[in-house]
Parts: C-alpha cells; sequence; structure tokens
C-alpha cells in the first residue's frame, strides 16, 4: 500500500521536480479557486453570516437537537449491529450447514436480502409494524430502522462469515472432525472463532455502513441526527450550516472506526506472520542422511 | 386479492417508477465514472496537492451518509441557494432529478476511485517499470499501460459499485422523486391489507434489475482478466 504511488513515476530529478512544483501551484490554485467559488457562493447567499451559525454556540441546540439526534443514531445502529452479528453468523452457519435444505433456505435469504435497497426495507418493515402488528408511538420508527438495517447488514455479515471461513485451510476442518468432532462442532468450535478474527476489520468497516444508513430512518420519522438537524433548521433558518456540522459529525466518528478498522488489520497480519512457525526443511543439515526421519504425514 | 392487486396496479405505474430507477441509476452512474477516475488519477499523481485532495475527497464523502450529500444538493443547493441545473425554467420534479443524480453521483465517485486504485493497485510493478524504462512519462504509462490494465482489474468492484448504486437510487425518495420505493411508499399506504405482496413485487424488481448487472461484472471480469 504505502509503496504504491510512486510506482507510476520515477523518482523526480531537478527539473521534474521544478515542473511538478508549477503543476502543484496551478493545480492548488484551482483547487483553491473551485473552493473560493463554492465559500463566496454561499457567502453572497448570507450562509456565513453571524445569526446562521450562532445557534450552534447556544447550549440548548446541543441538549435539544443534536445530541438526542446522534443519541437516536447510535441508538439504532448499536441494536442493529448486535442483531445483524448474531443472526449473520447463524446465517454463515447456516449456508455452510451439511443439510441442503438448510443451506438453501439460508442461501436465498441471504442473496435476496442483499439484492434489495436498505430503505425498501425499512419502510416494508415500518408498514408491518404500524398496519400488521398495530405498533405506535415513538418505538415505530425505531423498530422500523432495526428491522431494515438487520435484514440487510445480517445477510452481509453471513456472507462475511463464509469468506472468512472459506478463506481458512483445509486442515483446520479436517483435523477437527479428525478428533471426533461432528461437522457442526468443527465448525462452531474451530473454524467460527478463526473466521470472525480473520473478518473483525471488515466486520467494522460495516459498522460505518450502518451508522450512514441509519441516516435513512428520516423518511419513516425516526428522529435520527439528519431528522434533528432538519428540525432545528426549519426552526433557526440554516439549513446549510446545520448540515455542514452534522456532516463533521458523522465524518469524525466513522473516520475512527475506519482507522479502528485499519489498527486491526494491521494488528491481524502482524500476528499471522509472527507465530507461525517458518517452514523448516524436513531434513536439517546437523542430521546425517539415513538417519531415522519419518515425514509428517508418512507414519 | 388478485383484484386488489390489479387495481393497485391501475392506480400505480410500477413501469415508469422503475424506468426513473434506471435513468437516475444510469445518469448517476456515468457521472460517478468520471469524477471517480479524475480522483482516482489524482490519488497516484506524482503531485502531492493532488494526492492529498483525493485522499480527503475521498474520506469525507465515504464518511458521509448519502442521504445527507442528496440533502445537501436538493435542499442546500437547489431549495435554499435557488441553483438551477440546466434550463432555469425546467418544473421542480426535474430539478429534484438533476440535483438527486448528482448527489448519487459525488456519492459513488469515491467509491469508484477506490475500485479504480486497487485495480491499479493490482497492475505488477514491473509494467509500470517497464513503460518508464523505455521513456513514457507519467500521463503516457498511465494512459498506455497501467490504466487499461487498472480497469480491467478493477471491473469485480466497480461492478459492486453500479449494483450498490442501483440500489442507492432509492435514496433519492427522501427529496421526492418518483422511484421505486416512492412508488412502493404510496401502494402500501393506499392498500395496506396488500403490504407482502407489494413488497415481494418491488424487492423483486430490484433482483431483476441487479442479479443481471452482478452476472454481467463476473463474467467480463474473467473475460477480461489479464492473464499473468
Amino acid at each position: 500500500m504505502s509503496t504504491e504511488a510512486n510506482v507510476l513515476f520515477d523518482a523526480p530529478g531537478p527539473r521534474a521536480r521544478r515542473r511538478h512544483l508549477v503543476i502543484a501551484v496551478v493545480g492548488s490554485l484551482g483547487i483553491l479557486a473551485l473552493l473560493y467559488l463554492v465559500i463566496s457562493a454561499l457567502a453572497a447567499k448570507g450562509q456565513f453570516t453571524a445569526d446562521k451559525w450562532s445557534p450552534f454556540l447556544d447550549p440548548v441546540t446541543w441538549t435539544s437537537y443534536l445530541l438526542p439526534g446522534l443519541r437516536a443514531t447510535l441508538v439504532a445502529a448499536f441494536f442493529s449491529v448486535i442483531l445483524a452479528i448474531v443472526c449473520g453468523i447463524l446465517l454463515g452457519m447456516g449456508r455452510l450447514s451439511e443439510a441442503a435444505p438448510v443451506r438453501w433456505a439460508c442461501g436465498v435469504f441471504v442473496e435476496f436480502f442483499r439484492a434489495v435497497p436498505v430503505l425498501m426495507m425499512m419502510l416494508f418493515a415500518y408498514y408491518v409494524f404500524l398496519f400488521g402488528l398495530q405498533i405506535s408511538g415513538e418505538a415505530l420508527p425505531l423498530l422500523g430502522v432495526i428491522a431494515g438495517l438487520t435484514f440487510y447488514n445480517s445477510s452481509v455479515i453471513a456472507e462475511l462469515i463464509r469468506s472468512g471461513v472459506g478463506s481458512l485451510p483445509k486442515g483446520q476442518r479436517e483435523a477437527g472432525l479428525a478428533i471426533g468432532l461432528t461437522p457442526f462442532a468443527a465448525l462452531r468450535l474451530v473454524l467460527l472463532p478463526q473466521a470472525v478474527t480473520i473478518m473483525l476489520p471488515s466486520i467494522v468497516s460495516q459498522l460505518v455502513v450502518i451508522l450512514k444508513d441509519s441516516a435513512l430512518g428520516f423518511l419513516i420519522l425516526y428522529p435520527e441526527l439528519v431528522r434533528s438537524g432538519q428540525t432545528l433548521a426549519s426552526l433557526e433558518g440554516n439549513i446549510i450550516p446545520t448540515f455542514i456540522v452534522i456532516a463533521a459529525i458523522f465524518i469524525i466518528i466513522n473516520y475512527l472506526l475506519t482507522r479502528l478498522a485499519h489498527y486491526l488489520e494491521r494488528r491481524l497480519q502482524a500476528r499471522r506472520r509472527g507465530p507461525r512457525m517458518p517452514e523448516a526443511p524436513l531434513v536439517s543439515p546437523e542430521m546425517a542422511p539415513g538417519a531415522a526421519l519419518t515425514a509428517p504425514g508418512q507414519a | 386479492m388478485l383484484n386488489g392487486l390489479s387495481e393497485l396496479f391501475a392506480e400505480y405505474d410500477v413501469m415508469a417508477a422503475f424506468w426513473m430507477t434506471i435513468k437516475l441509476a444510469a445518469a448517476a452512474a456515468a457521472g460517478a465514472l468520471l469524477i471517480g477516475t479524475i480522483i482516482a488519477i489524482m490519488r497516484v499523481s506524482p503531485v502531492r496537492v493532488f494526492r492529498s485532495f483525493g485522499t480527503t475527497y475521498v474520506t469525507v464523502i465515504r464518511n458521509t451518509p448519502l442521504t445527507l450529500i442528496v440533502f445537501f444538493c436538493a435542499f442546500g443547493f437547489y431549495i435554499t441557494l435557488q441553483y438551477r441545473i440546466g434550463a432555469q425554467d425546467s418544473p421542480i420534479d426535474v430539478q429534484n432529478f438533476r440535483w438527486g443524480v448528482l448527489g448519487l453521483a459525488i456519492y459513488h465517485a469515491a467509491f469508484v476511485a477506490e475500485a479504480l486504485r486497487s485495480g491499479i493497485n493490482s497492475v505488477p510493478k514491473g509494467q509500470a517499470e517497464a513503460a518508464r524504462a523505455i521513456g513514457l512519462d507519467f500521463s503516457q504509462s498511465l494512459s498506455n499501460v497501467v490504466l487499461p490494465q487498472a480497469f480491467r482489474g478493477a471491473i469485480a468492484p466497480l461492478g459492486n459499485v453500479l449494483i450498490a448504486l442501483i440500489k442507492n437510487t432509492t435514496v433519492v425518495a427522501t427529496i421526492g422523486v418518483a422511484e421505486a420505493s416512492y412508488l412502493m411508499k404510496g401502494m402500501i399506504e393506499f392498500r395496506p391489507d396488500l403490504i407482502y405482496a407489494i413488497f415481494v413485487i418491488m424487492a423483486t424488481g430490484f433482483v431483476i434489475l441487479t442479479l443481471p448487472v452482478g452476472v454481467l461484472f463476473t463474467t467480463l471480469s474473467r473475460r477480461l482478466a489479464v492473464r499473468r
């Protein structure tokens, strides 16, 4: 990853450095001009006046709009993550099951819900809870958001689990079976823990997706960050500053999660490199030829 | 139930809604490919300013919810700032469509750029080194040697981006573009008793849209793979 940037060009010499400097100056001027255009357009429409931004210095803005909104977003994301991981592991195990009908049913479920937009599932779940189960009040939109996110993300996590198990060496399962585990026990005790560990970075990245998708709850009136921000903006008449603040909140949280995923990935790679024994030659030089050697697997 | 369904289909034009979804997806895909390619080139360019601009774009856009980006375009630029795309006198729904496409393109461009970058990374170092050795400069080696291979290597991830884009067109329902999920909402509110049938029909529509794309891109990526 770190070397990818300098594959395409030589270490620049003096002339190339001068040329790059010129391009860099022109390029940054271009980018700055673009930024200036956007900012001056916003300023011309009065988006940077103090009264558009002063609401964010008022603690009430935070305590009664943004923080409750953020809380609602995090609550929906939290329950969806837990449910999606549990259901995802079960579905993933189902797809790897010995019993063909189970495998088939889980496969259809996963493929179907991966192909359907999250927003549609959210709308569907919302109206099923409303009309079918007669749920109403505050719990209704929350349940809709959680159900929609869970359906989709458990399917994604099931696929992650399946590819994680697929990436394990075959010997892991065979060793499990050899010591007398049933196929299911081998999956549960030997393969699954390793697959979850391998896929941990991807699962953390999926958290970012869940957090972003929770904003779709807007359409079913869930008071998450974007909706509560819009309520605030219609009160204060500062929709653009509010969207900028909300975007910043999302970007910070998701950026930290992405960094966590990268950190986990690097740690896992280091661990995989670390303790594994280097491929030892079968016959070490000290041993005389003909010494009683039994290669593993021949005994 | 069958009576109800035929009544429902007479009332709501499902085909028109899915046609809107297809139009949104096609226009946004073209835009995303254009912006994404520019960003990807910036990310591998020798000039540091471009590299950091590309990285910033991807980091910012990838971590922002699509809903928020679409709102920014529709409520921010269109409603509040009164910017219009194209003809000044075009009606509101046309403007909403265009701003929705722009939002979708901006968002998915970040993912296109990442897909292309992974494609560029999959091109062996020796290719770029050979290109440099015969005297090609950055733009020549990029356009003649590396990018053609990178696009081939990026086909599978680009296919995933396209599938995600098709599904994400539903997000513009939040700004009132009459695509499939917007229609589904109306249909369910009109006939709550048929909710399961409505969901299965609309969801199947998306399966029909995305399944061939997945198959096509898998075949393409296998057929066009550079043999190494």
